[in-house]
């Protein structure tokens, strides 16, 4: 057993997943079971009024009895903003208070503003809130997001739905290192090696969205993600060689060789 | 008549009413949803005492796929 506890609860996976981007709620269905995830995020948004009321939810395809929702703050750009959107997710949850917190900088590179995250983390942890945040791979930032009492920081790998991978291992690693609690890399992810990485790295989990969710085939993609993690994880625990730039080292005995 | 402001949309209705009675008007009842009026969470406890008075702003949201 080596399981992920955030918030004192504990999960067997550490693949945390978003519910965006997907064909439909069938396809978001099966790449979250073929991911094994536990954790799964959601948007809170307007409800469109005078839809079919018979139209399938979200709700149906995932219910809450299943899965740990994780409601986000995704478009909003603003503290306050980010506090009201979780205060209606937590009354829409019947007082769910595990919650993501994003506050996005700026449209194009919907990179966190950390300052406004900030603002707006220690607002919710004085109401309660359980808050897994979302912020750049900044070490300081993250140490005070800790320091206020998140109950886990995500610092990006590289921007959001990007698939570029991990830019900076150096500044993970320095988080990872200097922080208590968990450390999920949460956006950038491309593909199964970059949620390898991550994991090697010593992070305690990955949050991914596109990477699954526009794959060619999500659900083959999301079974890939789930290896990955999970062997990161393995190889991390594992713990490494040390990595010897000019000195080779045979794997086979020196002696007894043929003609000595 | 009276305007509510729903969801950044105005929406004319015959006099004040109950939250309750708005969500059933707007087709949400039995629906997952959480409403703010004015800024403040409207609890469920309290969809059926709450009014909906004219010139209020209400939000009234649901989860929806996102990462």
């Amino acid at each position: 057993m080596d399981p992920l506890v955030i918030a004192g609860k504990i999960y067997s996976s550490r693949l945390l997943v978003g519910t965006g981007k997907y064909k439909d709620f069938a396809e978001t269905r099966a790449a979250i079971d073929a991911a094994g995830a536990e954790i799964v995020t959601v948007a809170i948004r307007r409800t469109n009024i005078g839809q079919d009321p018979n139209q399938p939810s979200l709700l149906d395809a995932l219910p809450p009895s299943q899965f740990t929702y994780l409601p986000n703050t995704a478009g909003c750009y603003t503290a306050d903003d980010a506090i009201r959107t979780l205060r209606l997710a937590r009354e829409l949850l019947d007082g769910h208070d595990l919650v993501k917190l994003e506050v996005l900088g700026d449209p194009q590179s919907l990179y966190p503003n950390v300052v406004e995250t900030l603002r707006a983390a220690e607002v919710l942890v004085k109401d309660g809130f359980k808050v897994m945040v979302y912020t750049s791979d900044d070490p300081i930032i993250a140490k005070q997001l800790e320091d206020i009492g998140c109950v886990a920081v995500m610092p990006l790998a590289s921007l959001i739905g990007s698939g570029m991978g991990i830019l900076n291992p150096w500044n993970l690693q320095i988080i990872i290192d200097r922080l208590s609690v968990p450390v999920i890399v949460d956006a950038g992810v491309g593909t199964a090696s970059d949620a390898a990485i991550a994991m090697e790295l010593g992070c305690d989990a990955v949050l991914m969205n596109t990477a699954i969710a526009g794959a060619r085939d999500p659900v083959l993609m999301a079974s890939a993600m789930k290896k990955a993690v999970e062997a990161g994880r393995e190889a991390w625990l594992a713990g490494r060689i040390a990595k010897k730039t000019y000195q080779a080292s045979p794997s086979s005995p020196t002696s007894g060789l043929i003609g000595s | 008549m009276i305007t509510l402001h729903i969801n950044g949309q105005p929406r004319q209705f015959p006099a004040a009413l109950k939250i309750a009675d708005l969500v059933s008007e707007l087709d949400l009842l039995g629906k997952r949803i959480a409403v703010e009026k004015n800024g403040e969470i409207v609890p469920k406890s309290q969809h059926g005492n709450v009014m909906a008075v004219d010139g209020d702003q209400l939000e009234i949201v649901v989860a929806v796929g996102g990462g």
